[in-house]
C-alpha cells in the first residue's frame, strides 16, 4: 500500500532528461574555477595560521608546512584581552540582529500590508537614509553619543549598528513580505483578527528564510563594523574583533601567523552559523510561498 | 446620462448604508488603518529620528563654521569651507578614485554574483555538490573587512603568494610591489573589494532565482524558447528589480568603504587610493580641521541623497 503510494507519488512528477555529460562536466568546471577563485585565499590563511612567524615568506611558498603548529592560535586562546575582543564583537552582533529584525518586521509589514498617509515619503526616506555614508555621521555622532553618556559602552555601539542595519532589513523584508500573497493573511484577518495576529501567525513562519537570510546579513554588518568601533570605544576590554586585528599589526613586528589564527577564530563559528542556517537558503519554503 | 441616475436610484434603493453615514464609517476604518500602521512603524521611526536626523543636523551645522570641537568659540563663516573643500584638488582625486573603484566594483560584483548564482542553480548537478560549492563560493562574504585587508596585504606582499603564482605562470617577472606601487595599488584594491564583495549579489541573486515560478520556465519552454533565450526573457526580466536594488546598495556601499582603505593602503601611495571616506577622516583626525572635515562629509552627503532619490524614484515607477 505504502509502495503503491510512493511509486504514485513518483510518476506524478515530470521525468527528468539527464543532461549531457560534457554539459556537466563544463558547469563543474566552471565551478571548480569559481571556487578556486573564492577559496585560495582562504586557504592560505588557514595554512599560514599553521606556520612559525618565519615561515610565512618562505621561498617557494608552501601549502602546507612541515613544522605544522597550534602556537599561534594558543597564543590568542590563552590572552584574556583578545578573548575579550571575541566576547564583544558576539555579544553586540547579536544583540543587533535580535533588535533589528523585531522592528524590521513590524515596519515591513506596515509597508507591504497597510495603505497609509506619507507611505511614499517615508519609503523614500528609508531609503535615502541607507544612503547616508556613515563618515557623514561620524563626527555628530561622536558628541552625541559623548551627551548620552553612552561612549565607551555597549548600548552606545549596539544602536549606532541599527541605523546601519535597519533601512536593508526594512526594505529587504518589505520586499519579502510582498511575495506572500495577500490572501494568506487576509484569511485570517476575515476572521477577525487583528493585524499583529496575522503577522507573526501568518507572515513571520512563512517568511523565515527571509528572516534569516536578514539577520544573517544584519550580523554581518555589525560583525564587520570598523569605523565607530573605533571612534567610540575608547578602552581595550570594549575593542570588537576587527580593531583587536588591528591593534594586532600595530603592536608588534607583523606576527602573521597569529593575525591569521585570530582572522580563522573570528570567522569560524559565523561559519557554523551560517552552515546551520544555510538550508533556509535553498528556498523551498520560499518558492514554495511563491508559487502558491 | 440616464443610466448613471437609474443606478444611483437602484444603489439607494438597495440602500444596505445611506449615503450620508457611509464616508463617515470609511473615514473611521481609515484612520484605525493609519494609526495601527503607525503603531508598527513606531519603533523604527523613533530610532530614525534620534540617531539619524539629529547628527545629519549637526553636522550640517559645523560645516557653517570656522572651528569646531578644538576651538571653544566657533564663528560663523557660512559657505567659506565649501568654497575651500570644492577648490581643492585633493577632494576631486579623492572623487575621481572613489569612482573608480566603486563602478568597477559594482560592475563586477553583479556579473560574478550572476555567472555564480546561475551555477548554483542549474539542476543537471547533484544538490549535495551545490551545496559544497556554494559553501565555498559564500566563504569570502564571512569575513570581516579587517581580516579582508590583513589577509590580502599578506598574499599581495612582494614575497608573498600572489607574486609566485604569477611569476611561476610566467605573467610577471620580478615582485611587483602590488599595494605599495602607486600605478597598480588602486586597480589591487579593487580587485579585493571585488573579492569580498560578490557573495552579497550571488546568495541575493540565488535566493531571487529560486523564486522564479518554475511555471514561467515550463510556458517558455512550451512556446520552443531555447535557454539563451529563456535567460533573456525570463530570468532577466524576474530578477531586474532586485539587481537593480543590489547594484545601488552595493554602489552606496562601496563609495562609503573605510576599513579596507585604511587597513591596506591608508590612501597611499601618494594619495593614488585616497577615497572620500579616507580623506574626510584625515581631515578630522589627523588634522583637526573639524569644520572642513564636517564640509566634506556633508558634500559626500548630498552627492549619496542624488543617487538615493534617482533610485527611489526608479522604484517608483516600477510599481
Amino acid at each position: 500500500m505504502a509502495v503503491n503510494a510512493s511509486v504514485r507519488m513518483k510518476n506524478i512528477k515530470p521525468p527528468r532528461k539527464e543532461a549531457p555529460v560534457w554539459k556537466r562536466l563544463s558547469v563543474v568546471a566552471a565551478l571548480t574555477i569559481s571556487a578556486i577563485f573564492a577559496g585560495f585565499p582562504v586557504l592560505w590563511m588557514l595554512s599560514s595560521s599553521f606556520k612559525g612567524n618565519s615561515e610565512i615568506f618562505a621561498y617557494p611558498p608552501k601549502l602546507i608546512t612541515e613544522n605544522f603548529s597550534f602556537g599561534a592560535y594558543s597564543s590568542i586562546l590563552t590572552d584574556p584581552v583578545k578573548l575579550r575582543f571575541f566576547f564583544n564583537s558576539y555579544l553586540i552582533a547579536f544583540s543587533v540582529t535580535i533588535l533589528t529584525i523585531v522592528v524590521a518586521i513590524l515596519a515591513a509589514y506596515a509597508f507591504s500590508r497597510y495603505e497609509f498617509r506619507g507611505k511614499r515619503s517615508l519609503n523614500v526616506i528609508i531609503v535615502c537614509v541607507q544612503a547616508v555614508p556613515p563618515i557623514t555621521l561620524l563626527i555628530p555622532y561622536f558628541g552625541l553619543v559623548v551627551a548620552l553618556g553612552l561612549y565607551n559602552t555597549y548600548p552606545g555601539l549596539i544602536f549606532t549598528y541599527m541605523v546601519f542595519t535597519l533601512p536593508y532589513a526594512v526594505i529587504m523584508l518589505t520586499g519579502y513580505f510582498n511575495t506572500i500573497p495577500r490572501e494568506l493573511d487576509e484569511a485570517v484577518r476575515v476572521d477577525g483578527a487583528g493585524g499583529m495576529t496575522a503577522l507573526w501567525r501568518v507572515i513571520v513562519p512563512i517568511a523565515v528564510p527571509g528572516l534569516v537570510s536578514v539577520g544573517i546579513y544584519t550580523f554581518m554588518i555589525a560583525w564587520n563594523e570598523f569605523l565607530f568601533a573605533l571612534t567610540l570605544t575608547r578602552t581595550e576590554s570594549m575593542r570588537t574583533v576587527p580593531i583587536g586585528i588591528q591593534l594586532l599589526m600595530g603592536q608588534h613586528a607583523y606576527e602573521w601567523n597569529q593575525m591569521m589564527a585570530m582572522s580563522i577564530l573570528g570567522c569560524l563559528p559565523v561559519l557554523v552559523l551560517f552552515l546551520f542556517f544555510q538550508r533556509y537558503f535553498i528556498g523551498g519554503m520560499t518558492s514554495g510561498a511563491v508559487k502558491v | 446620462m440616464s443610466t448613471h441616475v437609474s443606478t444611483q436610484i437602484h444603489n439607494s434603493a438597495n440602500g444596505s448604508i445611506p449615503p450620508t453615514v457611509k464616508p463617515t464609517v470609511k473615514r473611521f476604518r481609515r484612520n484605525k488603518k493609519q494609526l495601527a500602521a503607525l503603531g508598527f512603524l513606531s519603533p523604527l521611526l523613533i530610532l530614525m529620528m534620534v540617531l539619524m536626523a539629529t547628527p545629519i543636523l549637526m553636522v550640517i551645522g559645523y560645516s557653517i563654521y570656522n572651528n569646531v570641537i578644538t576651538n571653544p568659540n566657533p564663528e560663523v563663516v557660512g559657505l567659506a569651507n565649501y568654497g575651500e573643500i570644492l577648490g581643492n584638488p585633493k577632494f576631486w582625486n579623492a572623487g575621481k578614485n572613489t569612482l573608480f573603484f566603486t563602478l568597477t566594483s559594482v560592475v563586477v560584483h553583479m556579473i560574478l554574483g550572476l555567472t555564480f548564482a546561475m551555477l548554483l542553480n542549474t539542476e543537471i548537478i547533484s544538490t549535495k555538490v551545490r551545496a559544497v560549492f556554494r559553501m565555498i563560493l559564500i566563504l569570502p562574504w564571512l569575513f570581516t573587512v579587517a581580516i579582508v585587508a590583513i589577509l590580502w596585504r599578506l598574499m599581495l606582499n612582494p614575497n608573498g603568494v600572489i607574486n609566485y603564482i604569477l611569476e611561476t605562470m610566467g605573467l610577471i617577472s620580478g615582485q611587483v610591489e602590488w599595494l605599495g606601487n602607486p600605478a597598480y595599488a588602486l586597480f589591487a584594491l579593487t580587485f579585493i573589494n571585488i573579492w569580498a564583495g560578490y557573495p552579497f549579489f550571488m546568495i541575493s541573486l540565488l535566493a531571487g532565482l529560486q523564486g522564479i515560478p518554475a511555471d514561467l520556465y515550463e510556458a517558455a519552454k512550451v512556446d520552443g524558447a531555447n535557454p539563451v533565450q529563456r535567460f533573456i526573457h525570463v530570468t532577466i526580466p524576474q530578477l531586474k528589480p532586485l539587481i537593480i536594488s543590489l547594484c545601488l546598495l552595493d554602489f552606496i556601499w562601496t563609495t562609503q568603504q573605510f576599513a579596507l582603505i585604511w587597513m591596506t593602503t591608508g590612501g597611499g601611495p601618494i594619495d593614488t587610493t585616497e577615497v572620500l571616506s579616507t580623506f574626510t577622516y584625515k581631515l578630522a583626525f589627523s588634522r583637526y580641521e573639524f569644520s572642513l572635515a564636517s564640509t566634506s562629509a556633508v558634500l559626500i552627503l548630498i552627492a549619496s541623497m542624488i543617487v538615493a532619490i534617482f533610485y527611489a524614484r526608479s522604484q517608483k515607477s516600477r510599481d
